[in-house]
């Protein structure tokens, strides 16, 4: 009896138990997609929605936000407004009927351009640097290679933000200050570390026999590197990418310090819009509606690799 | 193909000595076995021949060529690994087709050879499959294919049949040695499994605590054993050893083991007197009724063919290979027999073998 007992703990769950998981696992999600929904629904609404109180669930959707994060505009009079040609678009439209006249395209799309520049820039360098010195850690004696790798880690002991000042004085004195450059190399500095342990993981698991083999087969390390260990590794490689990407994509406090004009990444620029009277909430949903989406494309694109997971099958172990 | 000779090979790591002093000469499409238990030194001087680790000191010659500092994809050799190593995001076909891409060969040729390798190993019906769903016997052959595409110089193989079961194991051992015979490539061959070695090879070399015991042929090995260890290593059962203390003199052909007289082969030097040990291959004893060496039944083990007979006697237990006809009661006495023309006589301090006409013979022939 006790036999079927042990054994019972590692079979199939009852149904009971999955339906019970199940729920909670559906709960889960939708407590965690309520604020998306929300941000999603307040970038649809008008201005007036926005703010009423109780929220309203239903209303008329609108694009006027969309509109307002794409656009800057003035207030005209309403003769002035009568004397043009008809409107050239929806937005026009919008705009006219709250007494508005477009002047042209807001800073929304400029700043999302350095957002993207910045964060896979700064990813692809992290995840570059550290594959290689992970590769370096994990193959050949490294003097001092544990002190090493303490030092790397110790690099995120502090919030970066600690050393904010500091940072802030060095870029002015090298003339980083609001450059995409600055901004790629800072969160390439944060990132490394992390790529370098989490890539140093993935690589230790990867045999040595296969690059030996390599390598007797005529290849170089470098080409045996490039040939066979890296096509094993990106599942590592995937993984450490994405979590480099969210982090420079997200960043909010260093990118409000160190950038106001050309190299300004979105995060900064999306609470600084402005509409009358106030702040313009749908047209602030509206922008972090879309600057949730290159992370969302990013992770479903990689989400393959890291869900294949590596043949290693053809090692025994 | 081509000669493979080690001169005074020596390898430490730390304070380790993992290969000591090591020199011997593999001919041109010879097979040698490098045997031993783990941690002897034989992988590790399989790996300084491949270039996979470079020697402390000593020589490597390839072909009469200097390679010891050379680097791996330098020597033009193959290396079979005990896991195999297949690379596992490629499929069989580009598995063995690999080596030939280093060398820049066209893609139509790559494409003929892996199918002429394929259908030599019997694996031409695999070529576009995955290598992680192949059967180990497969995985084996396509390992064996990536090796042999290239034409290497020579072959180094690391226990490439310690991961397969045993009854599949002897079909590899016959397939190995078959493709041996058909490619004539010098090989070098690690275990730890005398059967293999002795099933396979050419030559032995048995290596102990990074010492090469004995370098010979498996018949050297096996009836003229250098050292007890290398007596009490091959063989299984191995040798009995019959411990007796005594001086030797040159010319002599008689010891005296427990009161008896023995009949061995003439002893070829002098030996001060100290501890020795008569060493005895167990299917050369007899039982006789009228031999003084006495003994009772310790325990038989049945073997289909033959039977072991284990003995309790005042030297010890000795076990005895005999006719499986006769049955044995436990406790039964027993005269023991000895073939005189196939004894050996060990120093028992150093475990070395001492001169005698058996050595003399292997010296001649």
């Amino acid at each position: 009896m006790n036999s079927v007992n042990t054994a019972h703990s590692v079979v199939e769950p009852t149904p009971t138990v999955k339906r019970i998981a199940g729920a909670i696992v559906i709960l889960y999600a939708l407590v965690t997609m309520i604020p998306l929904a929300w941000i999603f629904l307040t970038s649809i609404k008008s201005p007036p929605d926005s703010i009423s109180y109780p929220p309203k669930i239903v209303f008329t959707p609108t694009l006027e936000g969309f509109c307002n994060l794409f656009t800057t505009r003035t207030r005209q009079t309403p003769d002035y407004i009568q004397s043009l040609p008809a409107p050239a678009g929806a937005c026009d439209e919008i705009a006219r009927s709250r007494n508005m006249v477009i002047a042209g395209p807001s800073n929304y799309w400029p700043r999302f351009g350095n957002s993207l520049v910045i964060a896979f820039g700064s990813t692809f360098l992290a995840v570059s640097l550290g594959t290689l010195a992970a590769y370096g850690f994990s193959r050949f004696r490294v003097p001092l290679a544990d002190d090493l790798l303490f030092f790397i880690l110790s690099t995120r002991m502090m919030p970066p933000i600690a050393v904010a000042i500091p940072i802030y004085l060095m870029y002015r004195q090298f003339g980083l200050s609001d450059t995409a450059l600055g901004m790629i190399l800072l969160y390439t500095a944060v990132n490394v570390s992390l790529a370098v342990w989490l890539l140093k993981g993935f690589i230790d698991e990867i045999p040595r026999e296969y690059e030996e083999a390599a390598m007797i087969d005529g290849y170089t390390r470098l080409q045996a590197f490039w040939k066979v260990v890296l096509p094993q590794a990106t599942t590592g490689i995937a993984a450490t990418a994405i979590f480099c990407l969210i982090f420079a994509w997200n960043e909010y406090a260093f990118a409000v310090l160190l950038t106001s004009g050309s190299a300004q990444t979105a995060p900064p620029f999306i609470p600084t819009i402005i509409g009358e009277g106030g702040q313009d909430w749908p047209a602030v949903a509206a922008g972090t509606t879309i600057f949730l989406v290159p992370i969302l494309v990013f992770t479903i694109i990689l989400r393959k690799q890291l869900l294949r997971g590596i043949t290693f099958g053809a090692v025994r172990k | 193909m081509s000669e493979i000779k080690i001169v005074n090979l020596r390898k430490q790591f730390g304070d380790f000595v993992a290969v000591e002093d090591s020199s011997f000469t593999v001919e041109d499409g010879e097979f040698l076995a490098l045997l031993g238990p783990s941690g002897c030194g034989k992988t590790t001087t399989l790996r300084m021949i491949a270039g996979l680790e470079l020697p402390t000191s000593g020589k490597i010659h390839l072909d009469g060529e200097d390679v010891t500092f050379n680097r791996a994809s330098a020597r033009d050799i193959a290396f079979v690994f005990q896991l195999f190593a297949l690379y596992p995001h490629m499929n069989v076909r580009r598995n063995i087709g690999f080596p030939l891409l280093s060398q820049g060969v066209a893609k139509a040729e790559i494409r003929a050879r892996v199918e002429e390798t394929a259908k030599l190993l019997r694996i031409d019906h695999i070529l576009d499959r995955s290598v992680s769903g192949l059967a180990g016997g497969d995985r084996q052959r396509v390992a064996l294919g990536r090796a042999i595409i290239r034409r290497p110089k020579c072959f180094l193989m690391d226990e490439p049949l310690g991961t397969l079961d045993a009854e599949f194991r002897e079909v590899m051992v016959h397939e190995l040695r078959e493709l041996h015979n058909r490619v004539h490539a010098t090989t070098v061959y690690v275990t730890h499994d005398q059967h293999e070695a002795m099933a396979m090879a050419d030559k032995i070399a048995v290596m102990n605590h990074g010492v090469i015991e004995q370098f010979g042929t498996p018949q050297e090995v096996y009836n003229r054993p250098a050292s007890m260890y290398v007596a009490d290593f091959i063989g299984s059962p191995p040798m009995n050893f019959m411990r007796f203390h005594s001086g030797l003199k040159r010319g002599t052909r008689t010891i005296v083991l427990d009161g008896v007289e023995v009949a061995v082969p003439e002893v070829g030097e002098d030996v001060a007197p100290g501890e020795m040990a008569l060493g005895v291959r167990p299917e050369h004893i007899r039982f006789s009724d009228r031999s003084s060496i006495r003994g009772a039944v310790y325990g038989s083990e049945y073997l289909g063919t033959n039977q072991i007979v284990a003995v309790e006697t005042a030297v010890g237990i000795v076990k005895a290979r005999v006719s499986a006809d006769r049955s044995f009661r436990l406790g039964e006495a027993v005269g023991l027999e000895f073939n005189p023309a196939k004894l050996a006589v060990f120093d028992c301090v150093s475990g070395r073998a001492i001169a005698s006409s058996l050595y003399a013979e292997a010296r001649h022939g």
